[in-house]
């Protein structure tokens, strides 16, 4: 009895250590980007760092301005591709099609949401970035490209989460409004979608952080030149290109100025996924209510 | 006379509005349709058109045996998933039963939930960076199959803990009570009822992953290395499938191995989905039969 009390001690213990070592881990690796990025900023000085707009390793200029710009346009680009088909789709999904549509392109949502990502590039720069180049000129490897494909990339985040929010939304309101004798998409539009508009506005969140985390597949069609893009169809380079590229051969203050990029791409997911943890625990406190 | 005719007037503004209400319906259908259109195609294009590139046009004999062999690269991708899924499972599987089993509602349980959310939405550069400082220069791994291991065994762990989760809650509360009241302890409960009935749940939680990993390709390239020759020890580099379809893709030697990289991974994640949906459906009707 003794021992087999010891040993239900034991164990919970390892259960509880364990789940210790993913504190441990998010600490960590919080601390350890810090660490190693800090320095550079300082030397370089915070303010040439993010408001220069000069990218020169070899000169000594570590502005990531283009970068920062870069990343942020590639993802208002990818929203404004990517939210309304995936809201839409989800709209269909949850208030028109049947069952057995809605079982079929559910498969065909995950299987969008597993393919990886440098699939996406690569499928980007043999199909997309030619056809730009076609009508538009100038390559292809454009701010337009890489919006295309994160724009297609983030579609699974936003119409899962969507559907699943509008699905939520008690049958009672959609009823009480055709009841009232509002046409079907008078109900969805001017009932469910304002009930289940802060599912929709997580998932959009949510997906955000995704666009602005991507890496293989942004550099595979984005043109990758360190400079601000002043259309849609210039080069440019995010903040998570800029160290994929580099780390490879950089060292010294360059290989530091890279992890410094990482910092400020961390502050960036930090501030998207305290929005969205914040968010998501106040629509699942209204869904408890 | 003046009074019918506004009355006319009025009925036609009426059947006007009523047109343009339904025009503007068809107008938001037909959106809603071209969106799942779009969504549909979209997914059908990219399979279609990389398969069919990958399988039909390829000279598959020089990639398989010839001086692109892919297969080390294979050798080398299967390595870096066994490890990965040997350190994370058990981490990850015990972390689950300390979450539905015995945590109650405290702060630190809170803050466990957060520290696994926040993994999650870590993107896999910053993984890809910490591996880089912490296995390969802080604990001298170098660019190795372990250093990537270790890093995607971190990116890994918050599927294996979520799908893990989910299936334990799905083990009813009545054959928990039932064990115990037989006068197993909890632990025994746990190992000899609970993880038996929510085997399923967590044989998909490491499927899924190793679909992760097989696609990750930004934090395995900043932390295996790149080096296209079948790894001869875990201590030794070697580029996984997704770092070698990068690696085509970016430098544009040969798209017929790209491509042919591409449809091998796009056909991996329709098995690794095929399966787990299978195994979901058929968890499912046990549970309900039950």
């Amino acid at each position: 009895m003794t021992k087999s009390n010891w040993q239900e001690k034991l164990n919970e213990k390892l259960f509880l250590i364990s789940a210790l070592i993913s504190i441990i881990l998010v600490f960590s690796i919080t601390l350890f980007i810090f660490i190693k990025g800090v320095p550079a900023i300082k030397e370089i000085g915070l303010k040439s760092f993010i408001l220069g707009a000069k990218w020169k390793p070899g000169n000594g200029q570590y502005g990531i301005l283009p970068m920062i710009l870069g990343s942020i346009y590639v993802t208002i680009g990818a929203c404004i591709i990517g939210v309304p088909i995936g809201v839409f789709t989800a709209i269909y999904l949850s208030e028109m099609a049947n069952k057995k549509v809605v079982d079929f392109l559910r498969k065909v949502v995950e299987l969008l949401a597993g393919i990886p990502s440098v699939v996406f590039g690569f499928f980007g720069l043999v199909t997309i970035v030619p056809i730009i180049d076609k009508i538009f000129g100038g390559g292809g490897n454009s701010l337009l490209a890489s919006s295309i494909i994160l724009g297609i990339m983030i579609l699974p985040t936003i119409i899962s989460i969507s559907e699943a929010s509008m699905r939520s939304v008690p049958k009672e309101y959609k009823e009480g409004a055709l009841a009232l004798g509002s046409t079907h998409l008078d109900s969805i539009f001017k009932v469910i979608l304002p009930s289940a508009s802060s599912g929709i506005f997580a998932s959009i969140v949510l997906a955000l952080g995704r666009a602005i985390g991507e890496t293989m597949a942004i550099i595979l069609v984005s043109g990758n030149t360190p400079l601000i893009p002043h259309s849609a169809f210039d080069r440019v380079r995010t903040l998570t290109s800029n160290i994929a590229i580099e780390m490879g051969y950089a060292y010294g203050l360059h290989q530091e100025s890279l992890f410094a990029t990482g910092v400020i791409l961390f502050v960036f997911i930090m501030l998207i996924n305290g929005v969205f943890i914040a968010f998501s625990r106040k629509v699942g406190e209204a869904n408890d209510r | 006379m003046t009074d019918k005719s506004l009355q006319l007037t009025g009925k036609s503004l009426q059947r006007n509005q009523i047109n343009i209400k339904s025009l503007k319906e068809k107008f938001i259908k037909g959106l809603i349709y071209f969106s799942v259109f779009l969504t549909f195609g979209i997914v059908l294009w990219i399979l279609v058109h990389i398969v069919f590139n990958g399988f039909v046009k390829a000279n598959k004999m020089n990639i398989l045996s010839g001086d692109e062999s892919i297969l080390p690269i294979l050798m080398n991708t299967f390595y870096i998933v066994v490890l990965a899924v040997f350190i994370s499972t058990p981490i990850g599987i015990w972390t689950a039963i300390y979450l539905n089993e015995y945590a109650g509602k405290s702060k630190l349980v809170h803050l466990i939930r957060f520290a696994i959310q926040s993994l999650a939405g870590i993107p896999s550069i910053i993984f890809g960076l910490f591996g880089m400082i912490v296995f390969v220069v802080g604990l001298n791994l170098n660019w190795s199959i372990l250093s990537g291991a270790l890093t995607l065994s971190i990116m890994i762990l918050p599927i294996i803990i979520k799908t893990t989760e989910e299936a334990l809650k799905t083990v009813p509360l009545s054959i928990r009570e039932g064990s115990l009241a037989l006068g197993a302890s909890k632990l025994r409960t746990i190992k000899g009822v609970v993880i038996p009935s929510a085997l399923p749940g967590i044989i998909i939680s490491i499927i899924l992953s190793i679909g992760r990993i097989v696609g990750e390709t930004a934090a395995v390239y900043l932390t295996a290395g790149m080096v296209p020759r079948l790894a001869g020890s875990p201590l030794e580099s070697g580029r996984t499938l997704s770092v070698h379809l990068y690696i085509l893709a970016k430098e544009g030697v040969s798209f017929e191995s790209a491509y042919f990289t591409a449809t091998i991974l796009v056909i991996f994640i329709l098995f690794v989905n095929m399966i787990s949906n299978k195994l979901a459906k058929k968890y499912n009707k046990k549970l309900k039969g039950n």
